[in-house]
């Protein structure tokens, strides 16, 4: 396995050798943010994504997740330099899905307010679990995209402007048999700037589902052979 | 399986690194024409004499700056510089007012050439920010890739009129795709008012700058993501009703509605397909402190389909929300159906907030094939839990001692015989 990351880090340093200085070659972690759905910058699972940028920027992101898996982003604004900064300020972790609507953070802190000497701050935000499929009425979580978008929401007006840095990183957990569900969308929402996740889009045909049935169906006939035993006409020779 | 994508990953980017060496050789004779355009707008009114950027003069850093970022310019990206405020140095305001000149023409940058007009510069005049922001506007013209003007300057518009926010909206929605970013080099509340303004208007962003690096990094950054490609949405005017509403097909589109004001479009979905919509409603000006967004599809009859919606607080960009409708298939008709899309806002503003254009649309469509039957709600209809187990297990045992003593009767019975 070390080996084989070896060899890909040797073909990516080569990839760069070969480019032709001054030209940009793709960096493995993101160091940009979006400014808005439409420029996203896409980001991988598991991927510390950074960026610089100022107080009021709205920055955007977007990763992949598949069914099963329950996402977890977390972001740390590094904030500007206290002696310049004249209030407290509240920044904010929005998520949302491929359709732009507005995902519920289950668990950890979404919005956190920095007092004037803070550092730095950091946000959560614990989706619920993808579902391969839902009714149409429904905003559940569905595999595709899920755009994170990071902003101040409440800072003095003299702050803003002032140099930011921030960092995202997007994990998941899989929810294992529990959560295994039927059904499956014709594409995951809006996933073209996005790599299939670990797992895929519509989670692994395995679960843990398939233990416990067979397991049932083994104990049934196991039982019924029991049963059958105690009950028949013992044989007499 | 992880490890082959890795490879296959790196493979990729060998590739991608190789293709990369090949095309600055093919395109010799300069970015193409859907290339991004960039226009830096320098401000070389007399305040820019004044020393508080790391020591320096804001003159002396910002030219410092730009020598960097003209030799850090993207191969593809066409950079222009216009000054404002560069030549008349007269009390007489309409004359200063007048004076914002293009200096270098936006196009495949001569690194010597454009290092020399900017070295030349001298802190004289005003402030014509509105009138800058025009002509940059111009400069960049309108044939095709996406247009970002970078503003740096020390002070708001010293002209008053045309007050340079509403300029960058009026330029915002004529529909060019026009960025405007900023960059203050004072942080006092009136041109941090103004710059952060004209970026808000713009989908741009306001950066205030204390450190030279700060500066050059900045504008660095700025022109790289002019050269992130991006899909460019087309206009479409929205109706009233469903009935006059315009046709549209997947893509992304962008239209203007006032407050309180919806707008509606057509889509063609045949059996089979799901529809897909996300739509969001920019806030580009100052707005009211709540507000909100409702997508709704509607049948050709006006009945409700499905509909998204959000509601908010605060500071924001947009409003966004979406829906997905998936159409059944059906044997008996295989024509297309009409679904309206009507796009609401309840965004308000005071007063004294400009109505005229209103607020961004932009409306992501897509039309997928989309299965929406699932036969069962658990992975293939598979079970799970202990409750099961004792289900299952005392279902056997109940029929292992139902036909054990079927058959022992069967043979008591047989005996008796």
């Amino acid at each position: 396995m070390r080996k084989k990351r070896m060899l890909s880090a040797v073909l990516l340093a080569g990839a760069a050798l070969l480019a032709p200085a001054g030209t940009a070659v793709a960096d493995d972690t993101p160091s940009e943010a979006g400014t808005a759905f439409r420029t996203a910058v896409a980001i991988e699972q598991g991927q510390k994504a950074t960026a610089n940028g100022s107080t009021g920027d709205y920055l955007y992101w977007q990763f992949p997740a598949g069914a099963g898996q329950r996402p977890t982003v977390k972001a740390t604004v590094t904030l500007p330099d206290t002696a310049n900064r004249t209030g407290a300020a509240t920044w904010r972790l929005d998520v949302y899905d491929g359709l732009r609507r507005r995902q519920a953070c289950t668990a950890g802190e979404q919005a956190a307010t920095a007092g004037q000497q803070a550092a730095t701050v950091a946000l959560t935000c614990t989706l619920r679990t993808v579902r391969p499929w839902s009714e149409r009425w429904s905003n559940d979580p569905l595999p595709g995209a899920y755009y994170v978008r990071l902003t101040v929401t409440d800072a003095p007006d003299r702050d803003l402007g002032l140099p930011v840095k921030a960092e995202v990183e997007a994990t998941s957990e899989d929810m294992g048999g529990a959560h295994a569900e039927g059904g499956s969308l014709g594409k995951p929402l809006h996933a073209t700037a996005l790599a299939e996740p670990d797992g895929g889009w519509n989670g692994s045909w395995w679960s843990g589902r398939w233990g416990w049935t067979i397991g049932g169906a083994a104990l049934c006939a196991l039982a019924a052979i029991g049963g059958y035993t105690l009950t028949r006409h013992p044989r007499r020779r | 399986m992880i490890i082959r994508k890795r490879l296959a990953a790196g493979a990729c980017a060998l590739l991608a690194a190789l293709a990369l060496g090949v095309t600055p050789a093919n395109a010799a004779d300069g970015p193409s024409k859907d290339s991004p355009k960039v226009e830096l707008v320098l401000d070389v009114s007399g305040s820019m004499r004044a020393t508080d950027i790391d020591g320096q003069s804001r003159m002396t850093a910002a030219k410092e700056a730009f020598n960097e970022v003209i030799d850090g310019t993207p191969e593809s990206v066409r950079l222009g510089i216009r000054t404002l405020g560069a030549s008349y140095a007269g009390e007489d305001k309409t004359l200063g007012c007048r004076d914002s000149q293009q200096l270098y023409r936006v196009g495949k940058v001569d690194r010597a050439d454009a290092k020399e007009a900017v070295s030349k510069l001298q802190p004289t005049g005003w402030t014509p920010i509105g009138l800058a922001l025009r002509g940059a506007d111009q400069d960049l013209g309108t044939d095709g890739g996406s247009r970002r003007i970078v503003l740096i300057t020390d002070g708001e518009d010293s002209c008053g009129l045309p007050d340079p926010c509403d300029v960058a909206r009026e330029l915002a929605a004529k529909g060019t795709h026009l960025t405007i970013d900023t960059l203050g080099l004072a942080s006092d509340d009136k041109t941090r008012e103004q710059l952060s303004c004209i970026a808000e208007a713009t989908g741009g962003t306001y950066t205030t700058v204390h450190h030279r690096k700060e500066l050059s990094g900045r504008i660095k950054q700025l022109v790289k993501r002019a050269d992130t490609p991006v899909e460019t949405p087309k206009a479409v005017s929205g109706t009233e009703e469903c009935r006059t509403a315009p046709e549209i097909g997947a893509g992304i589109w962008t239209d203007r509605e006032t407050f309180a004001q919806h707008r509606v479009y057509k889509v063609k979905v045949k059996p089979g397909q799901e529809l897909r919509v996300a739509a969001s409603v920019g806030a580009d000006r100052p707005v009211d402190r709540d507000y909100g967004v409702l997508v709704r599809a509607m049948g050709e009859n006006g009945q409700e389909l499905v509909r998204g919606s959000d509601a908010g607080s605060g500071r924001t960009d947009v409003m966004a929300s979406g829906l997905r409708y998936p159409v059944a298939e059906d044997d008996n008709d295989k024509a297309p159906r009409t679904v309206c899309l009507e796009v609401s806002n309840s965004f308000s503003a005071p007063a004294s907030v400009k109505r005229d254009p209103g607020l961004p649309v932009e409306l992501a469509v897509d039309v997928v094939k989309g299965p929406d039957d699932p036969s069962d709600l658990a992975a293939f209809g598979l079970g799970r839990g202990w409750v099961l187990l004792l289900v299952l297990g005392l279902t056997g045992l109940l029929a292992g001692l139902l036909f054990g003593w079927l058959a022992r009767w069967r043979i008591a019975v047989w005996r008796e015989n």
